[in-house]
Formats: C-alpha cells, sequence, structure tokens
C-alpha cells in the first residue's frame, strides 16, 4: 500500500537537512543571539571601563568628592559638589517649565480638540524638536535666547532681588538659560510619552464619565489624567535623565563656573558641561577624577532611566 | 407636605431646560482649560519655529560652493568654507553606520525571530536604557577604550562613540519594522522548505527594508547631530581629513568651536553648518514619515 511510486523509479526521499544546512541555521541563530547579547554587554562594558578609569581618583577622594566644592586640576584637587547641585536645579528648573506645558501640550494633541489631519501634523512638529540637533540649540541660545531673557534676568533681580535664587545681576550665560533650552529639549519626551499613555486609555472610561454628565473638562481632570498618572509619572522621570545627561546646550550657556551660586542668574555648572569642557585637554589624575564624576552622573541617569522604564512598562501591561 | 425647590421646578409648566448652558462655571472652566491647553502647544512649537527661522536666516548667506570646497578661514579672516567638517562627519557617522547596522540589525533579527521570553526582555529593557544613556557618558567610554589605549584622538574613537548611541535606534527600529512583517509570510517561506537564515535573509529582512533603511536613516540624521561624544574622542581640526586614525572635524563640533569665537566670519560658519544639520535632521524626518506610510505586505 505505501509504495505507490512507479517501481522503476527510487522514491523520491525527503530526508533531514544536510549538516552542513543544520549548522549553518544553528550558527545563524547564534550569531543573532550574540549579536543581541553585545547589544546589552555594551552597557555593562560601559560601566566596567569608566569604573574602572576612575578608581585612581575614588582611592584619592572617596566620597568627599561628592561634597567637596573644590575644583583646581593645576593642585590636583577635586570636588563635584557645584556641579553636582547645577546638574540637579538646572533639570529641576527644566522639570518645573517642562512638566506643565509638556501635559498641556498631550492633552491638547490627544483629546479631540482639533481635526485628526491638523493633529498628527502637529504631533510630528513636537516630535521634530527632539529631533533638532543640541549644539544647534546652544548656538541659538548664545545669540537669541540670551539677549531675549537678559530684561526678564533685570526685571527678577530688581524685584525680587531679595530672594537668594534672584540675588544677582543677570550678566548672559547662567543657570536661566540653560533651563530653558533644556525645557525645550525635553518637552518633546514628556509630551510624547504622557499622548500615548493618555490615548492607550480604554475609550469607555471616557464615555462612561462624559454619560454620567461631566464635561470633557472634568472627564479630563477626574478620569483621564488620573488614570494616565503614572505613565505620565514614567515620561516625566525619562526627562528627568535626559535633562540630567543633555551636555552641549547646557555648556554653551550655563556659563561653566565652578563656583557653587545660589543665584539663577549667575553662571553654574553640571557634570556633563564638566566633562564637555575638561576632557580634551585634561591629563593624568585629572582624567580620573572627570571618570569618576562621569561615573556619578551615569549612576544617577542610569537609576532614573530604569524606574522610568520601569513605570513605563508596568503601564503597558493593561 | 413640603416641596424641596428642585421638586418645585420640575413641577412647573414650563420643561426643564437641557439645552448647552454657556453661562455655567462649568462651561466657563472648560473653555478656558482648552484654551490654556491651546497655549501650551503654541509655546511648544514656538522655540522650533524660531530656531529654524534663525538658522535659515544667518546661514543662509554662507550657503554657496565655497562652504561646501573650501577648509575653514583662520581666526580674523573672512571667506573660507567648511568643506572639511563635511567630509569628516560623512566620514565619522560612516564609520558608526558600519559598526552599528550590522550589529543592530541582526540583533534586531534575534529579539524579534528566534526570541521568545525573558532574554528578549531583558536584551530590550537594556536597549532601551542604552538610549537613555547621556551621549557624553558614551564619550568618555569610546575615549577610554580607544583613545586611551591608542593614545591618540581620532575618528575611528569619533565613529565608535557614535555607533554606540545610533545602536539603541537601530535595534528599537529593526524591531518595530520586523514585528509588522505578517507571520504568513514566515510560515509560507518554512512550508516550502526554507531554513530559518533562508527565510529571515530572503523573505523577511526584505520585507521590513524599507522600514529599517528608515530607522537608520533617521539613526544617522541623529548621530551627525552629536557633539558631546565628538569633542574629546575625534576632536576637531583644520585640515581636510588624514585618515581614520586621525583627529577629525565634524560639522557638530565646528558648531560648538566657533560659536563661542569673537570672529564674525567662524560665527557665520557655525549658523551655516547649523543651517546643513538642520536641514539633514528636517529632511530625513519628513523622508522616513512618508516612507513608513507605505506598507508592503
Amino acid at each position: 500500500m505505501t509504495t505507490e511510486f512507479p517501481l522503476n523509479e527510487a522514491p523520491r526521499r525527503l530526508s533531514a537537512r544536510s549538516p552542513r544546512e543544520q549548522i549553518l541555521d544553528r550558527g545563524f541563530v547564534w550569531l543573532t543571539r550574540i549579536f543581541a547579547l553585545s547589544v546589552a554587554g555594551i552597557l555593562i562594558w560601559m560601566a566596567i571601563e569608566v569604573g574602572i578609569e576612575s578608581l585612581p581618583a575614588m582611592k584619592e577622594f572617596g566620597l568627599g568628592f561628592l561634597t567637596s566644592s573644590a575644583w583646581n586640576p593645576v593642585e590636583d584637587e577635586y570636588g563635584t559638589l557645584p556641579m553636582i547641585y547645577g546638574t540637579l536645579v538646572s533639570s529641576a528648573l527644566a522639570l518645573l517649565l517642562a512638566v506643565p506645558l509638556g501635559v498641556g501640550t498631550a492633552i491638547f494633541l490627544s483629546e479631540n480638540f482639533l481635526p485628526r489631519s491638523i493633529r498628527t501634523t502637529l504631533i510630528f512638529l513636537v516630535e521634530l524638536l527632539a529631533a533638532i540637533p543640541s549644539v544647534v540649540y546652544g548656538l541659538w541660545g548664545i545669540f537669541v535666547l540670551i539677549p531675549a531673557i537678559r530684561p526678564v534676568g533685570q526685571f527678577l533681580h530688581q524685584n525680587l532681588g531679595f530672594i537668594p535664587f534672584f540675588s544677582t545681576p543677570p550678566i548672559g550665560p547662567g543657570m536661566l538659560p540653560a533651563g530653558i533650552v533644556l525645557t525645550v529639549m525635553i518637552l518633546p519626551i514628556i509630551t510624547a510619552i504622557s499622548r500615548d499613555s493618555l490615548a492607550s486609555l480604554p475609550p469607555d472610561l471616557r464615555q462612561a464619565s462624559l454619560g454620567l454628565g461631566a464635561t470633557r473638562w472634568e472627564t479630563i481632570f477626574r478620569v483621564l489624567v488620573p488614570a494616565a498618572f503614572s505613565g505620565i509619572v514614567g515620561g516625566v522621570m525619562l526627562a528627568l535623565g535626559r535633562a540630567m545627561g543633555e551636555t552641549m546646550a547646557v555648556t554653551m550657556l550655563i556659563g561653566n563656573s565652578n563656583d557653587l551660586n545660589v543665584s539663577l542668574l549667575a553662571p553654574a555648572n553640571t557634570i556633563a558641561s564638566l566633562l564637555a569642557n575638561q576632557f580634551a585637554e585634561a591629563s593624568g589624575l585629572q582624567v580620573s577624577a572627570l571618570m569618576y564624576a562621569g561615573l556619578v552622573l551615569f549612576a544617577i541617569t542610569l537609576l532614573v532611566n530604569i524606574g522610568a522604564e520601569y513605570i513605563v512598562r508596568q503601564v503597558k501591561k493593561f | 407636605m413640603s416641596t424641596s425647590p428642585s421638586d418645585r421646578s420640575l413641577s412647573r409648566s414650563q420643561p426643564f431646560d437641557l439645552s448647552r448652558n454657556y453661562q455655567s462655571p462649568r462651561a466657563w472652566f472648560g473653555v478656558i482649560m482648552t484654551i490654556l491647553s491651546g497655549a501650551c502647544l503654541g509655546m511648544a512649537l514656538l522655540p522650533l519655529f524660531a530656531v529654524i527661522y534663525y538658522v535659515i536666516s544667518k546661514g543662509i548667506n554662507r550657503l554657496n560652493l565655497d562652504l561646501f570646497t573650501q577648509l575653514p578661514p583662520s581666526a580674523g579672516t573672512t571667506g573660507g568654507g567648511i568643506g572639511n567638517a563635511i567630509v569628516g562627519t560623512l566620514i565619522v557617522v560612516g564609520l558608526a553606520a558600519l559598526i552599528s547596522v550590522p550589529i543592530g540589525v541582526f540583533a534586531a533579527v534575534y529579539l524579534s525571530e528566534f526570541s521568545s521570553g525573558t532574554l528578549a526582555r531583558w536584551v530590550r529593557f537594556a536597549t532601551n536604557v542604552l538610549s537613555g544613556v547621556p551621549s557624553i557618558i558614551v564619550g568618555i567610554f569610546a575615549y577610554g577604550i580607544i583613545v586611551l589605549t591608542t593614545q591618540q584622538f581620532s575618528a575611528f574613537a569619533g565613529g565608535v562613540a557614535l555607533a554606540v548611541l545610533m545602536l539603541p535606534i537601530v535595534v528599537k527600529t529593526t524591531d518595530e519594522a520586523l514585528q509588522i512583517v505578517p507571520p504568513e509570510v514566515r510560515w509560507a517561506s518554512v512550508g516550502v522548505g526554507a531554513s530559518d537564515y533562508q527565510t529571515v535573509l530572503r523573505v523577511v529582512l526584505p520585507a521590513a527594508l524599507p522600514a529599517i533603511i528608515t530607522g537608520v536613516t533617521l539613526a544617522v540624521a541623529r548621530a551627525a547631530g552629536e557633539t558631546a561624544p565628538l569633542i574629546f574622542t575625534a576632536l576637531f581640526t583644520f585640515f581636510w581629513p588624514q585618515g581614520i586614525f586621525q583627529p577629525i572635524p565634524s560639522l557638530a563640533v565646528l558648531v560648538y568651536n566657533f560659536s563661542t569665537v569673537p570672529y564674525a566670519s567662524q560665527q557665520e560658519l557655525a549658523w551655516a553648518a547649523s543651517l546643513i544639520l538642520v536641514l539633514l535632521v528636517l529632511i530625513s524626518s519628513v523622508l522616513a514619515r512618508l516612507a513608513t506610510r507605505r506598507e508592503i505586505y
């Protein structure tokens, strides 16, 4: 019964793949697996490399590196308190401005305020904000933004000078312009992620709320924003990580002063700007101290990013 | 029997008004919030238009043949161009693409084709975290592994740094592009006897190719504008590129270096270089948008 082949022809054999084919196949899968693992490996390699290079500085300064405010390459004395302060304050300033703006923009772009075709164009334009190179924002900041906000700084100093944040007359570069440019750069991230989490809410929520007689904005504030809250927080954290690591625009606008000054109108420095300014000419212990500062920044942004990634992922589940 | 005021109003002869009341505080609140959120959008887009306007108006004067063929002028002299920086950017970004595209595409193939479960989750997680690592940290990584070991600032070190920055973008866009390819295509390929690598190389990757190229283009445009990792890996020179193991000029570093000098001619070149970078980003973004609209299957 089984032999229905003509008897004068050998039956066609459907054998397994040849050993060569099997090896090729398995080799290909392994090749892609190695490349995939190497992406994760680079992250670990980076941490190890920066850690090893900063060992000499760690031995020399220990944790005092974080609380000392001396940065003196001539005498090999290094401390990063002013830069850590500058990193935190400039990012906080940027978040303060960007969170309301970004969430407002996200609401405007996720609800039916505008026809769909106009909305997609506007969403594209907001995303474009993130694509403009940082160094272009820096150039624009030096020649356009700083002159433009000088009167604002003057006003703040003259009328609110008793507040420590405005205690020095504006000299141009400083925390304020850097914070404003950071705001522009992180706004698209906050907008994109907030809009995503608002748009991915089940439509029943909105319908139920509107059906109970709530107005559109009551629905937004009492139902949609609370439901999307964790997603928005995740987006804000990602933006914070970006703000702390942003280098060029900040370096060009913050004034790069290594002295600790509370005033937002005075020049300051961030860890990223410190690295950008000094790495090319550094030697000896200074390289190690810079690596140590880089490690601190790396650790902070890594923590913030992992936290943000975790939150955003939790949200996507439902 | 006492009746509450609301009961009385219902029992009146004239019907209860269900039409929209534009005078109520709730309606006013809605109108004000709509205007406020619209203003947020306006304020968000204002810097975009301001940047594009200034870059074009200040850079357009120098947009001529000299810009592409001449070397930058030394301090205080006029004329000149940024030809060396354009070539340098092409070389460094080309090196970065050469390193990151094969690794990224194959890593994405593993994620979407061969792996299921924990490992893929962790690799995707690592990819997202890697894309959040500040570019300056990637720069000091490249400085540590290449500049310190070879004792030489080089185009190669800059290329490696940019490759690390491009890698997560390439992995993510390729991963997404591969997942859009319907599974039936793979079943059909395996069904006619193709093996895994044949299916991936001959069927799945070609189907996803337009989307992958789009992603790579965006990554290249993004990398061309990166400055932080280049200022202490590729450094900068005023001369034509001398090879990949020598310092090399780039547009982004040129903008940074020339933005803080007091010489008008060099500042103009910084604006012209910015114009080229912004045009690169604009054109690639628009093309990417157009390209992703089409679907293959």
